[in-house]
């Protein structure tokens, strides 16, 4: 299985993600430049966290803009798994491959520090290596994750199970405690936690391995006979 | 080339709370300016467009596709007519 990390000018997570997906997981991986046009021959698409042009307008809005956006939206029509982390998730939500947007902390602070989450859904092709309800602890690190939907958009993350991780004490003043959505069909994740950094018991946690687990062997077990 | 001059104003919209707006309430009031009640900060942007194309039709175009986001933002703009360069 081979992963691509996309490398915007700015993203600052994506050797994090690269060392996730390659020596943490085993898995194949390659740093992917922005203005890499084709995205065909990889299996999933990490979407790294940063600083993607410097936050300018608003976090993520220029690189929703760019084409390796469209290639995203290609493939994430086609099925192929998408995990945006922190800025990644800004760039899904601007991009429009997630529903909502982002505020500035409640608190107006950049926060970085282990938040403890709730796994809401271990039904999805990325949390099914989680027990449902299970509590885990991953890094936050961003000034602009208290995410916001309107009422009707809220119900229906709701009816529909795309809620897939809430903080346990709410750190950023995020409606309904959502750390983490998933579109309706189940194979775009934006989260603002970042389960790159804690892979290994070393970096504080390895409960974010078992999210790069589970996309593997959901996988291998559509991909691979006899898996 | 004839222009005009787009002044585009990005607020955030009735009901999204706006915690930079509260921090200079609250700044404005800790500065004996107890007058002001509610404080929202939003954004100023200059365009200048060539006058050929349907201008106001861009614009709209451009706010909603880049320069507001129609989730938690409303906008509103002014164009001046005729600018010669």
């Amino acid at each position: 299985m081979k992963f691509a990390v996309i490398v915007f000018p700015g993203s600052n997570c994506d050797r994090d993600m690269y060392y996730a997906a390659k020596d943490a997981l085993g898995a194949e991986a390659e740093l992917v430049w922005y203005q890499t046009a084709n995205l065909e021959n990889y299996d999933a698409i990490l979407i790294p966290g940063g600083f993607s042009y410097g936050d300018y307008l608003r976090t993520g809005a220029i690189a929703s803009t760019s084409h390796i956006v469209n290639e995203i939206k290609q493939q994430a029509e086609r099925g192929t798994p998408v995990l945006g982390v922190c800025n990644g998730f800004q760039i899904l939500l601007e991009a429009g491959l997630l529903p909502g947007a982002m505020l500035r902390n409640k608190n107006l602070k950049f926060m970085c520090h282990f938040e403890e989450l709730i796994v809401e859904n271990s039904n999805t092709m990325f949390t099914s290596a989680y027990e449902s309800k299970q509590m885990i602890s991953l890094p936050i690190a961003h000034g602009e994750g208290n995410y916001y939907c309107d009422d009707a958009t809220l119900d229906q993350l709701k009816e529909n199970n795309q809620i897939v991780f809430t903080y346990a004490s709410n750190p950023n003043g995020s409606i309904n405690d959502i750390a983490g959505i998933i579109n309706e069909a189940g194979n775009v994740l934006g989260m603002m936690p970042h389960p790159e950094r804690a892979v290994e018991s070393l970096l504080g946690s390895a409960d974010g391995l078992e999210l790069f687990k589970s996309v593997l062997n959901n996988w291998r077990e559509t991909y691979v006979a006899g898996a | 080339m004839k222009m005009k001059k787009v002044k585009i104003y990005i607020t955030l919209k009735q009901g999204v709370l706006d915690p930079q707006g509260k921090a200079v309430q609250d700044s404005l009031n800790t500065l004996g300016y107890s007058e002001v009640l509610n404080a929202r900060v939003g954004k100023y942007m200059e365009l200048t467009l060539d006058d050929s194309v349907d201008v106001e039709k861009q614009v709209e175009d451009m706010c909603a596709k880049l320069l507001a986001n129609p989730v938690i933002e409303d906008y509103q703009y002014t164009v001046e007519e005729g600018i010669a360069q």
